[in-house]
């Protein structure tokens, strides 16, 4: 099954409000997949700064050492901030390229994402726990997406959990399963993309960065999505500025919209929406099979 | 007349008040629900002539299994709305979800505003009546009973169906396999005039439709077809 759910800030009035708006769609959807559950939460970019999300098995032992051996690699331009078993270290933008590779070396440190706006949390467990744990609620920005998980293509693990990142400032969340991943995450191997899981969502994310990098914009790599992509799928994209949101030709993975003056939103069934802001007004539809919709500030 | 606030009732009580109307020694006759905010199976199995007000959107399956009762939503109906539905009327003010009105015996399931994908799909004697347009997949393997679409419908209407009549009165995007347009007779006509005051709509007339029906190609194997298989 799965829930995701998106939103997308037209206001920036609402921008404090975003984590605790997004949390409660989140939790709202927790019996569609109570397996793990991730957030991805875009702030506003920093001028010359770039933002990493790591997380550890064991934050204890490897995280309060952490700024100091990045202090090479960065430059001295490296803090780190834990949240529980993540931690978002901030750098100078032209430092991201030698500190991923140095924490690439070190044993027991996963990359969750990257980029100048985007920060990554997801974890095993319920979404209500998840929240708490990384302090969510908390949390202000531009745009989010979130995703709980029952899990059908690979383990319940925090790496198998969504969204997953796979290029700077880009996640994307997923109700379905795909068919085709195993041949279509071999084509893109070769041009260049590396996978973290064996999970089908984490192919479709890359296939969405490789189109992107090769000069296409959000919603016209998700038109390609639909050609090149086979199975099932709903799926909710970030980018820095964008916000996407595509659905198979079969459509029977849910989804219903919503957008005000305020914000465009995404909710895997109406519930996720009811308690926005002014939804007794909004317009509300569901997004039509095979069709991209995406935003962009 | 009971008001059934879902913001503090538990779910499962609204349905066993609901329930309880069919037993002897209950009088109430008219319900109202409040704060449904997409909640699932609202007004699920209700077997008694109530009428029973709804105030807001649904989620899944509401209505699922009626019978007699007259439900009316005044918001949107997510997924399976009136699903397998005996008898009695589920009015949905807004649009609803994929496979509004499926596998449902008996009837009549009106959409006032658009009907997703799969509408209607192996209906087997319920009427539907949808003011806006429906999506692809409608009607698939329909079995009998009437679906009148005032607006377009989407792409395979009517796959594989079986004696189901359709009627629609906009732009079909594609037939499915064994769907034909097919003459509107004078019998037709007549009871497509009964389900659209049934259904309280005045402004359209019957003469607007093009009927569509099953071809009857697929009820029996065609020797000359084996080598597909």
């Amino acid at each position: 099954m799965c829930g995701i759910v998106g939103l997308f800030l037209k206001d920036r009035g609402l921008e404090p409000q975003l984590g605790a708006l997004l949390s409660g769609m989140l939790v709202t959807m927790t019996d569609r997949g109570p397996d793990s559950a991730g957030i991805a939460i875009y702030g506003t970019p920093e001028a010359g700064r770039a933002k990493i999300t790591v997380q550890s098995a064991e934050p204890g032992a490897v995280f309060p050492g952490l700024q100091a051996e990045l202090a090479e690699a960065s430059g001295g331009s490296a803090t780190v901030a834990v949240k529980s078993t993540h931690a978002v270290i901030s750098l100078d933008a032209d430092k991201v390229a030698p500190v991923r590779a140095a924490l690439a070396a070190m044993p027991g440190l996963k990359v969750m994402g990257a980029g100048e706006a985007v920060e990554i949390f997801k974890e095993v467990g319920l979404p209500k726990d998840v929240i708490a744990r990384f302090e969510i609620a908390k949390m202000t920005g531009s745009h989010g997406i979130g995703h709980t998980r029952m899990a059908t293509e690979s383990a319940v693990t925090t790496m198998g959990a969504h969204p997953f990142s796979t290029g700077a400032d880009q996640c994307l969340v997923h109700n379905g399963s795909l068919s085709n991943h195993n041949g279509l995450r071999r084509v893109l191997r070769q041009k260049g993309m590396t996978f973290e899981t064996e999970n089908d969502t984490e192919v479709a994310a890359a296939y969405l960065t490789a189109e992107m990098a090769g000069g296409k914009n959000l919603g016209q790599a998700l038109e390609g999505a639909l050609d090149d992509l086979d199975g099932f799928f709903t799926f909710v994209v970030g980018t820095k500025s964008g916000f996407g949101v595509v659905r198979d030709p079969i459509a029977c993975k849910p989804a219903v919209m919503a957008e005000t003056d305020q914000y465009v939103a995404f909710g895997s069934e109406y519930r996720a929406l009811a308690n926005l802001p002014g939804i007794e007004t909004a317009r509300v539809w569901e997004p039509e099979p095979a069709t991209v919709y995406f935003w962009e500030h | 007349m009971p008001v059934i606030d879902l913001a503090t009732t538990p779910l499962r009580e609204l349905n066993q008040a609901l329930h309880d109307a069919a037993a002897p020694g209950h009088n109430d006759t008219e319900f109202e629900v409040l704060n449904p905010k997409g909640a699932h199976a609202v007004a699920v199995g209700v077997a008694a002539p109530v009428s029973i007000e709804v105030k807001g959107s649904v989620g899944y399956y509401c209505g699922g299994m009626n019978e007699q009762a007259s439900i009316t939503v005044h918001g949107s109906a997510g997924p399976g709305v009136a699903e397998n539905m005996m008898s009695g009327t589920v009015v949905i003010k807004g649009d609803a979800s994929q496979y509004a009105g499926a596998t449902g015996r008996g009837g009549l399931l009106v959409i006032e505003g658009n009907a997703a994908s799969r509408c209607g799909i192996s209906m087997k004697g319920i009427n539907i009546v949808v003011r806006g347009n429906i999506g692809h997949m409608s009607a698939f393997m329909a079995q009998s009973g009437n679906l009148v679409v005032l607006g377009d419908a989407g792409d395979a209407l009517g796959d594989s169906l079986y004696e189901a009549r359709l009627f629609v009165r906009g732009a079909v995007k594609s037939l499915g396999a064994d769907c034909i347009a097919k003459e509107m007779r004078p019998e037709h006509l007549e009871l497509l005039e009964g389900l659209l005051a049934e259904a309280g709509i005045t402004d359209v007339k019957p003469q607007e439709f093009t009927r569509y029906g099953s071809a009857r190609t697929l009820y029996n194997f065609n020797i000359d077809n084996a080598d597909a298989y």
